[in-house]
């Protein structure tokens, strides 16, 4: 059903990382896009914003629900995905392709923490 | 004049008009007297039109709407049921509707009576000591209740307690009102059934925790049998339980959340006690308190004195006024019209025959549509979409195709436990006949949706607006009849 790659880590919150030396690029998971239906909106934190691990950092707002997204990281916002302002529908066409921040994080290794592909995938089946 | 979509604005013709001024005889251009630097530049733009325009006009607006006077109208979590007609007709008696809320209260005692009355019919269906009827709606209900709750801490000194405990099948309302009243949201889990889940509770008491946030039954219409449990475990803790009231109608006369342990509740008049809402609103959202915290409830309120007099009093630890006046007057009328209709026995049958009816569409239909909980509802229930998804229909699908036959469709994508949705709610005033009817032809969209999927997800094909764009209305929204013009 939905697409879930094999090469990033996920929180069951449905937010995916991939995380490139210290920095960890953040999105919504494929699932997530599929279950929200047409997102119009992204609410996205601003670079030099401070996030944690669990806590959200943002939220995106379709024509169903608004839902919060939590940060799987934490660390310092280095970049948001611009492109999301004007476009928030590209979530949905590429949900994997189309990232909504980049953050320097604290500790590489808390990604570690996270779930791998095929563990996403149960809670996805649940 | 079946498609009418005109703006009464385009109607308008310049110098047109409903009315004719005799001429003015004795120079009296009030105008004169206004200083031109106060004086409007522009012209105000309202429509020029002639009283047939307006009366046209407005017909056909209202000849467009779906009201529960029009038809069924199952919007889960919202209590559409039939507003009867008795109550306009008290609400309308020149007596009340013509005073003023500046009069002197020995000339309303009236309706000061009949403030306090009602007051007191709402405590005891609550068994609560004390309600306010001064909020406006269910959602003000909530933030004066909260705020209740916060004056309460703070009058004890006791000012760490700045979290209220929320369930995250909660209405939105609730952690949307605790954060007007400045209080922090904290999110307990529910079970799979909707029910609080005691366990994940227990580590959020501590002595931050203002109080929780509960709707019983809850959200997806079942009763939450552990909660005496769960008050017990908040009031140990120091916290208060607030009632949401939304789902009051199926315990009406027979179970009150003041037994059940809650300190502070909300009622909403124009669910459970048959006053208009949606577009025919307004409001009143009534909060009722236990004996240790009336003092708190807002200002004014209504006492009677030992000769039977009723005086207007504004306490000094109240913590304030939260609307002019007494609230919406005309609306608690109604409500007690209502309330002396029914009678104590008639009012003890409006949750069981809410009950049974909706028990008896969930029984009829779950063999099409996906009844994630099993088990006797309350008033309402939720369908996680139709149970054979394979040809791709929706709940949205479903709920555009039942505006077709002619029924208002139910709630949808609430609650967010389930990605598809679907809550109904049919009331206690719906006849078995309609119940029929309504479940005869979600059968008959199931079969639609196995059959010719594709017309069930070009519905609605016979209303006066097609399938709308609501991606593009959120994204591109038009409120105005400028920014209207300004697209063209």
């Amino acid at each position: 059903m939905s697409k879930i790659l094999d090469d990033i880590r996920y929180a069951d919150s449905h937010e995916w990382v991939r995380l490139e030396g210290d920095i960890a690029t953040v999105g919504i998971t494929d699932y997530a896009q599929h279950a929200l239906g047409d997102i119009v909106y992204v609410d996205m934190p601003e670079v030099g914003d401070e996030v944690t691990k669990g806590e959200d950092f943002g939220a995106v707002e379709s024509v169903k629900a608004a839902s919060d997204l939590l940060s799987p990281v934490s660390g310092e916002v280095v970049e948001i995905n611009e492109a999301l302002e004007d476009e928030p529908g590209l979530v949905n066409q590429d949900a994997f392709g189309n990232w909504i921040m980049k953050v320097k994080v604290n500790d590489p290794s808390e990604i570690d923490t996270l779930l791998d592909a095929a563990a996403y995938a149960k809670i996805c089946e649940e | 004049m079946k498609h009418y979509d005109k703006l009464i604005f385009e109607l308008s013709r310049p110098g047109r008009k409903g009315y004719e001024l005799p001429a003015d005889r004795y120079d009296t251009d009030g105008l004169k007297e206004i200083p031109a630097d106060l004086m409007r530049k522009e012209d105000l733009g309202l429509p020029e039109v002639s009283e047939l325009d307006v009366v046209r006009h407005y017909t056909n607006l209202s000849n467009k709407n779906f009201g529960v006077d029009t038809g069924f109208y199952p919007l889960g979590s919202c209590t559409m049921k039939y507003n009867p007609k008795i109550n306009e007709e008290v609400a309308a008696m020149a007596d009340f509707a013509a005073i003023h809320p500046l009069q002197n209260p020995e000339t309303v005692q009236g309706a000061l009576e009949l403030y306090y009355n009602l007051q007191h019919a709402l405590s005891s269906l609550a068994g609560l000591a004390e309600f306010t009827l001064n909020p406006y709606a269910g959602a003000h209900g909530e933030l004066t209740g909260l705020m209740v709750m916060r004056r309460y801490h703070e009058s004890r000194g006791d000012n760490k307690r700045t979290k209220v405990i929320v369930p995250n099948s909660a209405h939105g309302t609730n952690p949307a009102s605790a954060m007007v009243a400045g209080l922090e949201v904290v999110e307990v889990k529910s079970k799979p059934n909707g029910s609080i889940d005691v366990e994940d509770l227990k580590p959020l008491l501590d002595d931050t925790i203002a109080g929780i946030m509960m709707t019983n039954p809850n959200t997806l219409g079942m009763f939450e049998t552990e909660i005496l449990k769960i008050a017990k475990l908040v009031h140990e803790a120091g916290g208060l339980l607030y009632y949401d009231g939304a789902n009051l109608n199926p315990l009406l006369g027979k179970v009150r959340p003041g037994d059940m342990g809650f300190d502070i509740m909300h009622i909403n008049l124009h669910k459970t006690f048959s006053t208009p809402h949606g577009g025919g609103g307004p409001g009143s959202g009534p909060v009722g308190v236990v004996e240790h915290l009336r003092e708190f409830l807002p200002n004014p309120r209504v006492r009677k004195g030992e000769d039977g007099k009723f005086t207007v009093d504004f306490g000094k630890d109240s913590l304030g006024s939260v609307s002019t006046f007494f609230g919406n007057f005309g609306v608690m009328m109604k409500a007690y019209a209502y309330i002396l209709t029914l009678g104590k026995e008639g009012i003890r049958n409006v949750g069981p025959m809410a009950t049974l009816n909706a028990n008896y569409i969930k029984e009829n239909l779950k063999n099409d549509y996906l009844l994630p909980i099993e088990g006797v509802c309350k008033h309402e229930f939720v369908f996680d979409g139709l149970k054979d998804k394979s040809t791709g229909v929706t709940t949205l699908n479903v709920a555009k195709r039942l505006l077709d036959y002619g029924f208002h469709a139910p709630t949808i994508y609430f609650p967010l436990l389930f990605h598809e949705s679907m809550m109904i709610e049919p009331t206690e005033t719906e006849s078995i006949e309609t119940l029929d009817e309504f479940i005869e032809v979600l059968h008959k969209v199931a079969k639609e949706a196995r059959e010719n999927p594709d017309a069930v997800k070009d519905a609605p094909l016979t209303t006066s607006v097609r399938h709308l764009d609501e991606t593009g209305a959120a994204k591109n929204p038009i409120l105005t009849y400028k920014s209207l013009k300004a697209q063209q």
